[in-house]
């Protein structure tokens, strides 16, 4: 039953990519300048310059080269990009890796802060941990990333000097073998421990600034969730057997609490998905974000379609991952 | 404002008391307030004892108290599908019952709360222990209720209105399967309910409850073969009777409860009372034995039947 639910979802990812694709595409003609005139440069001749458009297609009708682009990509092409004459799908397969592990570092932080902040902020609630949660969810929500970016790197590497600046490694320090290009893992899996942590070190800093507007989310609508909770029969049926307030609050309240605070960390990861270009410039992280950014710049329609396509994907595939985990969470919901 | 004053009752091992009152009367938030089960702050609780087997309950502290609940106190509570936790299984919901203060456990527990589902009566014990408390039906949830409430062995159960959320027939079979587990375990039980019909089948004593406050105590025989108080009366007359052929209207006591906030200074029925007399109003009318198991908290009817018994010795 679930692995024909889990199908259909899989089969409707189709038409959605699809129609992602199409809009991209049309988007990305609506950019100003000339795809011909970045790929041949600027010192290219008119005679130069139509040959560029020719070869790469660009004198077609837009519905022609959306067909060609699809046509490619059928057969598993994502095409060449045009300012770096390199295949997008390799280039993906570097800088998708990046974001992902800051990603991951992010959502980490979001979820093991924002629940563990948010059921102490409920439990002792009109404390000093609530009201100081309070304040910082505020900060948290309305201080602009680019700031606090630049605020943890002028605290930790300018002043305290305790946390690199920017960058994923460490100058002297030498790439892990590439297994998955998550190099914390890939440091793991090598046994280069080392390296390992020179990369969780470089994490720390992008990591907290993507994550304290996430952190001020899940926190408030963990602790919301379980004040609700706690004034629920079952609970008061947890105490009359003897159970402890902590065992009260984590076994019998927070499970409870888990499924609107599942729905806000799943449209967390689908916001990091768009929303890391800025901290990976600050940051020079070298992940997707950087590299939407450029080819935005450069007018590099492939390489724009790529991204597009891979964090679309992704973000269904968070989508499905999140509704399935609802199934986990609570055994009355169920999908047919 | 007081929701509770001066209530006053005792109950021994393989006895049944049923706490009766209307909803709003105070008889739930009276047993629960025995364990600190009433959130402290708001409420604050002022008693002088709540003695269990010796122990006196208001003497401890929270830790002490959450050792006893569960444990020598177990609780079943009404609509077992919102008091019962919708993300864990009905054996969980034991098991965990038996962890916590029989000091056994994983497995063994598991199969003990197995074991309390086929005491409560339940064929598929098994199945049952997997489920989620929304797979099961209404009486199917009450009986793992009260597996729950049994599984730490305890010396006391309290019941709240156990039988409200259920059918007719599934309420009779909850009686008796409650009464056979109250002999076979040897516990004491109190029942705390607004339905006297139900009560009257399964008490030995009975605490009527007003705005509060019991206004009668007795045996189940003083207690509907010769009410005392003007509210008992009024409620045991309007227990509609199958047995009359005629169609009769029934009989219903004028006026609502009063509001706990704003409490008359004298007795609490007086607005609604037939034979009040001036001096009622004025202040709250003290227990007084009228028969060797029977207790009233009526000034009026208490010094009419003593009255009327005085006549009766000439």
């Amino acid at each position: 039953m679930m692995g024909r639910y889990v199908a259909r979802r899989l089969f409707l990812m189709i038409p959605v990519l699809l129609g992602v694709s199409i809009l991209a595409f049309y988007v990305s003609q609506l950019l100003p300048g000339d795809p011909a005139r970045a790929a041949a440069g600027r010192l290219a001749t008119p005679e130069q310059l139509e040959a560029v458009r020719e070869r790469l297609g660009l004198d077609q009708p837009i519905p022609v080269q959306y067909g060609l682009y699809i046509g490619r990509l059928l057969q598993g092409d994502l095409g060449t990009s045009l300012s770096s004459k390199q295949e997008v799908a390799q280039e993906l397969r570097i800088f998708f890796p990046a974001t992902l592990e800051l990603l991951f570092a992010t959502m980490v932080l979001t979820v093991v802060l924002g629940i563990t902040i948010g059921v102490r902020a409920a439990t002792s609630r009109g404390g000093w941990v609530d009201r100081a949660f309070l304040g910082f969810s505020y900060l948290g929500v309305g201080m602009p990333v680019f700031f606090l970016a630049l605020l943890l790197q002028l605290v930790f590497a300018g002043w305290l000097r305790v946390l690199p600046i920017a960058g994923r490694l460490s100058l002297e320090t030498v790439p892990p073998p590439v297994l998955t290009g998550l190099y914390t893992f890939d440091a793991l899996f090598a046994g280069q421990w080392a390296t390992m942590m020179d990369a969780g070190r470089h994490l720390v800093l992008p990591a907290l600034t993507l994550s304290i507007a996430g952190i001020s989310e899940v926190g408030r609508i963990t602790r919301s969730a379980m004040l609700n909770a706690l004034e629920q029969d079952y609970v008061r049926t947890a105490r009359a057997k003897g159970l402890s307030e902590r065992a009260v609050w984590l076994r019998h309240a927070l499970p409870n609490a888990m499924l609107p605070t599942t729905t806000v960390i799943g449209l967390q990861v689908a916001f990091l998905l768009g929303g890391t270009v800025l901290i990976e410039n600050i940051f020079s992280w070298g992940g997707l974000g950087t590299y939407a950014w450029k080819g935005i710049f450069r007018l590099d329609i492939p390489v724009i379609m790529g991204i597009t396509l891979v964090s679309t994907t992704a973000y269904l595939f968070v989508n499905l991952g999140v509704d399935l985990l609802y199934t986990k969470l609570d055994p009355r919901i169920r999908y047919e | 404002m007081h929701a509770v004053n001066g209530v006053d009752f005792d109950v021994a091992r393989g006895e049944s008391l049923a706490i009766v009152g209307e909803s709003g009367s105070g008889k739930t938030v009276a047993a629960m307030a025995l364990v600190g089960l009433v959130p402290s702050p708001p409420a604050r609780i002022r008693g002088e004892r709540a003695v269990l087997n010796g122990l006196n309950l208001l003497a401890l502290d929270e830790r002490k108290l959450s050792e006893i609940r569960g444990s020598r106190i177990g609780f079943v509570f009404q609509d077992p599908l919102s008091a019962l936790n919708p993300v864990l299984t009905i054996g969980r919901q034991i098991s965990e019952v038996i962890e916590r203060h029989l000091n056994i456990k994983g497995g063994e527990a598991k199969r003990r709360a197995v074991d309390w589902l086929v005491r409560v009566g339940i064929a598929d014990s098994q199945g049952v222990a997997d489920s989620f408390p929304h797979q099961l039906s209404g009486g199917m949830r009450q009986r793992a209720m009260i597996a729950m409430g049994l599984a730490g062995e305890p010396e006391l159960l309290i019941a709240d209105e156990p039988t409200t959320a259920l059918d007719v027939t599934v309420q009779a079979q909850i009686v008796d399967l409650m009464l056979q587990l109250r002999d076979d375990l040897g516990m004491a039980l109190v029942w705390i309910s607004h339905d006297l019909g139900v009560v009257a089948g399964l008490a030995d004593r009975v605490a009527v409850m007003y705005a509060g406050r019991i206004v009668e105590s007795g045996s189940v025989q003083d207690l509907y073969g010769r009410p005392a108080h003007p509210y008992t009366r009024g409620l045991i007359s309007s227990v509609p009777d199958l047995r009359t052929e005629r169609l009769s209207r029934l009989a219903t006591i004028p006026g609502g409860t009063p509001d706990p906030m704003a409490l008359p200074p004298g007795c609490a029925y007086f607005p609604r009372c037939g034979i009040s007399e001036r001096e009622c109003d004025a202040r709250v009318p003290v227990m007084a034995r009228i028969s060797s198991s029977h207790w009233i908290a009526c000034t009026p009817a208490a010094n009419g039947i003593v009255a009327a018994e005085g006549q009766g010795d000439e």
